[in-house]
C-alpha cells in the first residue's frame, strides 16, 4: 500500500493541512451551552465515566455511613430504617450506577479509537443512554434525602418488598427508577455490539481484535440476555405492587422463588458484567508493561467467552437455601466451581504474559498485582461458598459480605484503577502522579484488606449481613471495629485518587505520545489529541500495529491510509464486515442535538410519573417521549446522501447508504430483538415456572383459559400482517410505491386486528388477574405480546409516511428492511404467546 | 536464619495467614460457626479449614508468581515457560483440585440431610420473632417463642414455615440455614453434639427489625430434655398477692387480645405465647436480657427498642403497674 501512497496527494503538507482543517471543523465540540448537545463518544464518554465515578463516590459515603453504624454494638448512629435505606441503596448504587455503566462509560471512551473508528455508529443512542443514566442515577439516589429510599435490600425479595405497608415508594423508585437505567444499558450494549462487528478498521479481522474489544463483545452480549429477565421480573413486580397481580403472593397461588429465580438469572451474570470489563483493561495493560504480545491470545478469548456462557448456569447458587432438592445443589455447585477455571486461564495468560516479557513496574502495574491479590482471594473463598454445605453457614452472613468485596473490588475495582492510571494521558492528554498513585495504592491496599479480611471470620462467628446493629459479647466487638478503621483508611485512599484526577494542573508538561509504548490503536494520536478522533481510519494486519507494522505513525500522521478529509463537511467513519474487516460503507455519523437529550428526560418523566401513580402525567410524558423519538428517527437515521459513493481514499469507493444485513441500522435491531426475546422467553420461564410448582395442576382445573378462537384469530390475523409486509418490502424492491403504501395500509389494518384479538380473548372469557395467578400469567403474555404488535404498527406507520416523503424508495429502504425484521420477531413472539396461552392447557389436562 | 527471617516476612504479609492467626484466636462464641457443637457445623467447619489451607496455598503460589514475574526477575522467559504456565497452572491444576474439592464437599449433603428421629419442631418465623411449637412422638403439642430446647446426641427436625416474608433459621454452632419461605414448608434436621446455650438468628433480611431476631437454643441431656418437655404440658399455680395484680393489669389492658398465657383468658396468637416466659433467657426475641427492668421498658417503649414491631408502645402505663406485669411476667416459668 506504500507504493500507492506514494504517488497519492497525502505528499502534499497543504493538502494535509486543508484535510485537517476541514476534520477539525466537522469534529469540532460545540461551545457555550450548546456543549451539552454533543454526542461524540469523547464528550459522552467523558461524562458517562465522571457520573459513574460520582456515584460511586455519594455509595462509598453510604459504606462509610453502614462501617460507622457497625463500628460498635447496639449502636444508635443511624435508625433502623435509615440504615436499611443506606444498605439497600449502598449496594444499588455500586451495582447499578457504578459497576455496570462504568463498562459502558469507558468503553464508549476508549472503544473507538481502539478500533481506529471517529465514532461508534450510534452516538445518538450512546448520548440518550447518558442522560437516562444520569436522570435514573439522580433520581434513585436522591430519594435518600426525602427519605423515601427503597429499603429492602439491593435484591428486593417479596414479599416484603410487594407489601406496601411495609415498603413505601421506595420500592417503586427501585422497579421503575432502575428499569429506566436498564433500558438505557442495554441500549449502550447494542451500541457497543454493532460498534465491535461493524466499526473495525480495514484489515483488523475478528482474530486480530484487540482483546478489549473481545471483552466487550462477550460482555455487552451478557448485557443482552441478563438484564431482560430482571426487566420482565420488575414489570411482574409492578403490576402486583400497583395493581395487585399476584405473581409472588403464594395465598393465590404466585411464588416468591420466581423473583428470586429471575433475580439471580440477572444477578450473577451481572458480576461476571462487572468482572470481565475490568479484566479486559488488564488486557491492554499487561502487554504493555511486558512489551510483549499476549501470551496465549486464543486461550484468553475462549476463556472469556466460556466464563460469559457459564455465568449462566449458575444462579442457583444464590439459593442454596431457599430448600431446593439436593440433586439441584450438586449441579449447581459443580457449575459454579467450574467457572473458576475460566477465570483461572485468563489469570494465568496474564502470568505467562508478564514471565515471557521484559516487565516495566509502574503504578498501573503495581493496582495490577494488588488487584491479583485481592481477586485471588476472592475466587478462593467463591470456590469455597461455591458448595452448597460450606454455603449454608456462610450464605448472609458477613462471610459472604467479605467474599463479594474480594471479587468485586479486586476483580474490578483495583484493574479499574489500573485502567484509570493507564488511559488518564490517552483522555487527558496528562499523566496522573506516580507518587499519588503509590501513596493512594498503599491507602487502598492495606485499607481494603483491614476492613474486609477481619470480616470472613465475623462472619463465620455469625453476624448476619443487613443488620444494623449487634448484640455486645458475642465475638463481633473487636472485629467490627477494626473493619471501620479499615474502611476510613480505604477512604483516604479513594480522596488520594480523586485528588489527582481533579487537582489543577495547568504548567505540567503534556504526556509524550504513546506515553507507555503501547501497540494498539488508541495510542496513535498525538497529545493533545484532536476531536476528530482518527486523522485517518488506518489498514491493520496485526495485533499490535504500532509494535509490528512499520512506518504505521508516519502513514497515520500523514493521512495515507481511508478517510483522511471530510470534504463534503460531514462526520464520516469506516463500516467493515463482520468477520474479515473488508470496507463495506462509508457511514455518515449524525452529529450534535438536543433532541436525545429530550427525548431522555421524556421518557425518565414517564417512568418517575409512575412512581407516584401518576397516570395522567405518565400517559402525557409517554407520548411526548414517542413523539422525540420519532423526531430522532426522522431526522436523524437512514439520511439520504447527495451521491450515490464516495472516494473514501487509497483508490476505494465506497457506497454512503447500504441497507439490509449489510448496514449497521439492521444489526442494532437485530440485536436489539435478541434482547427483547430474552425477556419474553422470561415471562414465558415464569408460566412454566408455575406449572412446575403446582402439583394441583396449571392452569387450574377450574380456572377458564383465554379459549382457542379468539387467540387463533389473533394468529391468524398477525400471520398475515407479516404478510402484508413482505409484500410491502417487495413492491418497494420494485420501485411500486402506491402498492407499497397499500399494502403497509393493510399490514397495520391487519395487525390492530391481531392485537386486540389477543386481548379480547382473555378479555371475553372472564379472566381476572387479581384472583389467581394463572390469569394473571395468562394477562401478561398477552398484553406483552399485543405491545409488541403495536409497536409494530407505529413502525409500519413511520414507513407509510417515509415513503409519503420519499424518504422511503427503492434505493433508500433502511426502514422498511428493519421494521420487516422487527416483525419477524413479533411474529414468533405471537406464535410462541397463542400456543403457551392457548394450546398449552389442552396439553397440560 | 535468612530463610526463617524471610518465612517469618511472607507469614507477615499473607492476608490468608492472618486470616488463620485471627480465627485461631475466634473459638468461643455462642453463635459461632467455627466452634460447632453439632454435628453439621462440625463437619462444615472441619471442610473450612481444609479449604482454607488450600486456599492459602494456591494464593501463596499465584502470588509468587505474579512478584517473580514483575519484581524478581524481570526479563524475558521462554515463551513455552508461559504456555505451560497456562496449561497446567489455568487448567489441569484447578480442575483435579475442584474435582477432588467437589467430591469431598458434595459427599457431605446427603449425610447432612437425613431425615429426623423422632422430635419434630415447627417454626414458623414471624416479624420479628418466631413461632415454635414442639411435636414429640408421644405426648401433647407444646407451644412456645423465641427460644428452642433439643436433646443432645438426636436428630431433631424442623418443619420451617413463614406467614408473611421470607426468614432465614439460623444455628450456627449446629448447622447451616434454611430459608423460611411463605408458601413453602422446609425442613432442616440438626443433631447437637454438646449440651449448652447457644444462639440462632434470622438470617435473611426481613424487615426494619432484621437485627433483633434472634432466639436461644438450649441443648439438654435427653432425660432432662423428655422431663422439660413433660414439665411444659403441666397447668402453673394461680398466681397471689403482688403476681395477681399484675396477671389482672396484664389482661385488663388487653394483652391477651395477642398473647396466649396457658391456664387464663389470654388466648391471643398473633404475638409469641407467653406462658413459659419467665423461663426464657432473653425478651423481644433475643433483643434483651429477660430482667423485670427490661420487660417493663419493653412494654413501654416497644418501638424504640425494637423498630416496626407490631405491638403497640403502653407509654401511658403508670410505672407501678408495669413493674407489676413485668413480675407476673417473670413468674411465668
Amino acid at each position: 500500500m506504500t507504493d500507492a501512497a506514494l504517488a497519492s496527494p497525502q505528499d502534499d503538507p497543504e493538502v494535509r493541512k486543508g484535510q485537517e482543517e476541514r476534520l477539525e471543523k466537522v469534529w469540532e465540540t460545540p461551545k457555550g451551552v450548546r456543549y451539552w448537545s454533543a454526542v461524540n463518544n469523547s464528550e459522552v464518554g467523558i461524562w458517562y465515566t465522571a457520573t459513574a465515578l460520582f456515584f460511586f463516590l455519594f455509595a462509598g459515603v453510604l459504606g462509610l455511613l453502614i462501617r460507622t453504624q457497625l463500628a460498635v454494638p447496639d449502636n444508635d448512629f443511624l435508625s433502623a430504617t435509615f440504615y436499611n435505606q443506606v444498605f439497600t441503596l449502598h449496594g444499588t448504587a455500586m451495582m447499578f450506577l457504578f459497576a455496570i455503566p462504568i463498562f459502558e462509560a469507558v468503553a464508549i471512551l476508549i472503544l473507538p479509537e481502539m478500533l481506529g473508528a471517529r465514532d461508534l455508529p450510534f452516538p445518538r443512542l450512546s448520548a440518550f443512554g447518558y442522560w437516562s443514566f444520569l436522570l435514573g442515577g439522580v433520581f434513585v439516589c436522591g430519594s435518600i434525602f426525602f427519605n423515601a429510599a427503597p429499603d429492602g435490600g439491593w435484591f428486593m425479595y417479596p414479599p416484603l418488598t410487594t407489601d406496601e405497608k411495609q415498603t413505601g415508594i421506595g420500592a417503586d423508585v427501585w422497579l421503575l427508577g432502575l428499569s429506566f437505567i436498564e433500558v438505557a444499558s442495554i441500549a449502550a450494549a447494542v451500541e457497543l455490539i454493532v460498534g465491535t462487528l461493524k466499526c473495525r478498521p480495514p484489515g483488523m479481522r475478528i482474530n486480530l481484535m484487540p482483546l478489549y474489544a473481545w471483552y466487550v463483545l462477550v460482555v455487552a452480549g451478557m448485557i443482552l440476555f441478563a438484564f431482560p429477565p430482571l426487566i420482565a421480573g420488575d414489570i411482574l413486580f409492578e403490576l402486583e405492587r400497583m395493581f395487585g397481580w399476584p405473581f409472588f403472593d403464594p395465598a393465590k397461588g404466585g411464588d416468591p422463588l420466581l423473583w428470586q429465580h429471575l433475580f439471580w438469572i440477572f444477578g450473577h451474570p451481572e458480576v461476571y458484567i462487572i468482572f470481565l470489563p475490568a479484566i479486559a483493561l488488564l488486557a491492554m495493560i499487561v502487554p504493555t508493561f511486558a512489551q510483549r504480545p499476549i501470551l496465549g491470545y486464543s486461550w484468553i478469548v475462549l476463556a472469556a467467552v466460556g466464563t460469559g456462557f457459564l455465568s449462566f448456569g449458575l444462579w442457583v447458587h444464590h439459593m442454596f437455601t431457599t430448600g431446593l432438592p439436593a440433586i439441584s445443589l450438586a449441579f449447581f455447585s459443580a457449575a459454579s466451581e467450574a467457572v473458576a477455571i475460566p477465570t483461572g486461564v485468563q489469570i494465568f495468560v496474564f502470568l505467562a504474559t508478564l514471565l515471557a516479557g521484559r516487565v516495566i513496574y509502574s503504578v498501573p502495574m503495581l493496582y495490577a498485582v494488588g488487584a491479583l491479590a485481592i481477586f485471588v482471594f476472592g475466587g478462593l473463598t467463591g470456590v469455597m461458598v461455591a458448595l452448597a454445605p460450606f454455603d449454608w453457614q456462610a450464605h448472609d452472613s458477613h462471610f459472604v459480605v467479605a467474599h463479594l468485596h474480594y471479587t468485586l473490588i479486586g476483580g474490578m475495582f483495583f484493574p479499574l484503577l489500573a485502567g484509570i492510571y493507564y488511559y488518564f494521558p490517552f483522555v487527558m492528554d496528562r499523566r496522573l502522579s506516580d507518587r499519588l498513585g503509590k501513596i493512594s495504592f498503599w491507602l487502598l491496599f492495606v485499607g481494603f484488606n483491614v476492613t474486609f479480611l477481619p470480616m470472613h471470620i465475623t462472619g463465620l462467628r455469625g453476624m448476619p449481613r443487613r443488620v444494623f446493629t449487634y448484640a455486645e459479647g458475642l465475638g463481633f466487638d473487636t472485629l467490627n471495629m477494626v473493619s471501620t478503621v479499615g474502611a476510613f483508611v480505604f477512604a483516604a485512599g479513594v480522596l488520594v485518587v480523586a485528588w489527582d484526577i481533579l487537582r489543577p494542573r495547568g504548567k505540567e508538561p503534556l504526556a509524550p505520545r504513546n506515553v507507555w509504548n503501547a501497540g494498539t490503536l488508541e495510542w496513535l494520536s498525538p497529545n493533545p489529541g484532536k476531536e476528530w478522533g482518527v486523522r485517518t481510519v488506518p489498514i491493520v494486519s496485526t495485533r499490535y500495529p504500532l509494535w509490528d507494522q512499520p512506518n504505521f505513525v508516519r502513514d497515520y500522521d500523514e493521512g495515507r491510509f481511508y478517510l483522511p478529509d471530510a470534504e463534503e463537511g460531514k462526520r464520516e467513519t469506516l463500516i467493515t464486515s463482520v468477520l474479515d474487516a473488508r470496507p463495506i460503507q462509508c457511514l455518515r455519523v449524525p452529529g450534535n442535538t438536543f433532541i436525545t437529550m429530550g427525548a431522555a428526560f421524556l421518557t425518565g418523566g414517564a417512568f418517575i410519573a409512575a412512581t407516584f401513580y401518576a397516570w395522567t402525567l405518565t400517559i402525557g410524558f409517554s407520548i411526548a417521549a414517542l413523539i422525540a423519538i420519532l423526531i430522532w428517527l426522522w431526522t436523524g437515521t437512514a439520511i439520504i446522501p447527495e451521491k450515490k459513493d464516495k472516494d473514501v481514499g487509497l483508490g476505494l469507493r465506497l457506497p454512503l447508504y447500504v441497507s439490509g444485513p449489510d448496514s449497521v441500522g439492521w444489526w442494532a435491531m437485530f440485536i436489539t430483538m435478541i434482547g427483547d426475546m430474552s425477556a419474553f422467553a422470561s415471562l414465558i420461564f415464569g408460566y412454566f415456572f408455575y406449572w412446575t410448582i403446582h402439583a394441583t395442576g396449571f392452569p387450574p382445573a377450574d380456572a377458564a383459559g383465554p379459549g382457542l378462537l379468539w387467540p387463533f384469530t389473533a394468529l391468524v390475523l398477525t400471520i398475515a400482517s407479516w404478510g402484508a409486509m413482505l409484500l410491502a418490502r417487495r413492491a418497494n424492491a420494485a420501485d411500486r410505491p402506491p402498492s407499497l403504501r397499500l399494502w403497509l395500509a393493510l399490514s397495520v389494518v391487519l395487525a390492530v386486528g391481531g392485537g386486540a384479538a389477543l386481548l379480547w380473548g382473555p378479555h371475553t372469557t372472564g379472566l381476572d388477574p387479581t384472583s389467581h395467578v394463572y390469569p394473571a400469567t395468562v394477562w401478561v403474555i398477552a398484553i406483552w405480546t399485543a405491545v409488541h404488535v403495536g409497536v409494530g404498527v407505529i413502525m409500519t406507520l413511520y414507513c407509510l409516511a417515509r415513503s409519503v416523503g420519499s424518504k422511503l424508495t427503492k434505493e433508500h429502504d433502511i426502514d422498511i428492511h428493519n421494521v420487516v425484521l422487527f416483525w419477524h420477531f413479533a411474529l414468533i413472539t405471537m406464535a410462541v404467546s397463542v400456543a403457551t396461552i392457548a394450546l398449552f392447557p389442552l396439553v397440560a389436562r | 536464619m535468612g530463610a526463617t527471617i524471610i518465612a517469618a516476612r511472607i507469614l507477615i504479609r499473607l492476608p490468608a495467614f492472618g486470616l488463620v492467626a485471627l480465627a485461631l484466636g475466634a473459638c468461643s462464641g455462642v453463635q459461632s460457626a467455627l466452634d460447632p457443637a453439632g454435628r453439621e457445623a462440625r463437619d462444615v467447619a472441619d471442610l473450612f479449614w481444609v479449604m482454607l489451607i488450600g486456599a492459602g496455598v494456591v494464593w501463596t503460589i499465584v502470588l509468587g508468581v505474579a512478584v517473580y514475574a514483575t519484581r524478581v526477575r524481570t526479563d524475558a522467559h521462554e515463551e513455552i515457560v508461559g504456555k505451560r504456565l497456562i496449561l497446567w497452572g489455568g487448567v489441569v491444576f484447578p480442575v483435579v483440585v475442584l474435582a477432588a474439592l467437589l467430591v469431598y464437599g458434595l459427599r457431605l449433603m446427603p449425610e447432612l440431610r437425613q431425615p429426623g428421629e423422632g422430635l419434630r419442631v415447627d417454626v414458623a418465623g414471624e416479624q420479628f420473632w418466631w413461632r415454635v411449637r414442639y411435636k414429640p412422638l408421644n405426648g401433647p403439642e407444646v407451644v412456645s417463642a423465641n427460644e428452642i430446647r433439643m436433646p443432645v446426641g438426636e436428630r431433631v427436625e424442623f418443619a420451617l414455615t413463614s406467614p408473611h416474608v421470607i426468614h432465614a433459621f439460623w444455628i450456627p454452632t449446629l448447622g447451616g440455614k434454611v430459608d423460611m419461605i411463605p408458601g413453602r414448608e422446609n425442613r432442616l434436621v440438626l443433631e447437637a453434639e454438646k449440651p449448652g446455650t447457644y444462639r440462632g438468628v434470622c438470617a435473611e433480611f426481613c424487615g426494619a427489625s432484621h437485627a433483633l431476631m434472634a432466639f436461644d437454643v438450649v441443648v439438654m441431656e435427653k432425660p432432662a430434655f423428655d422431663a422439660w418437655l413433660a414439665a411444659q404440658a403441666a397447668p402453673q399455680p394461680a398466681p397471689t398477692g403482688d403476681l395477681a395484680r399484675g396477671r389482672d393489669l396484664f389482661l385488663q389492658n388487653g394483652c391477651g387480645a395477642c398473647h396466649a398465657v396457658a391456664g387464663t383468658e389470654a388466648k391471643g396468637e398473633v404475638g409469641p405465647d407467653l406462658t413459659r416466659f419467665g423461663a426464657r433467657k432473653t425478651l423481644g426475641a433475643g433483643t434483651l436480657p429477660n430482667t423485670a427492668d427490661n420487660v417493663a421498658r419493653f412494654i413501654a417503649e416497644t418501638d424504640t427498642v425494637k423498630p416496626r414491631v407490631t405491638m403497640p408502645a403502653y407509654p401511658a402505663l403508670p410505672r407501678d403497674d408495669l413493674t407489676a406485669i413485668a413480675a407476673y411476667l417473670g413468674s411465668l416459668k
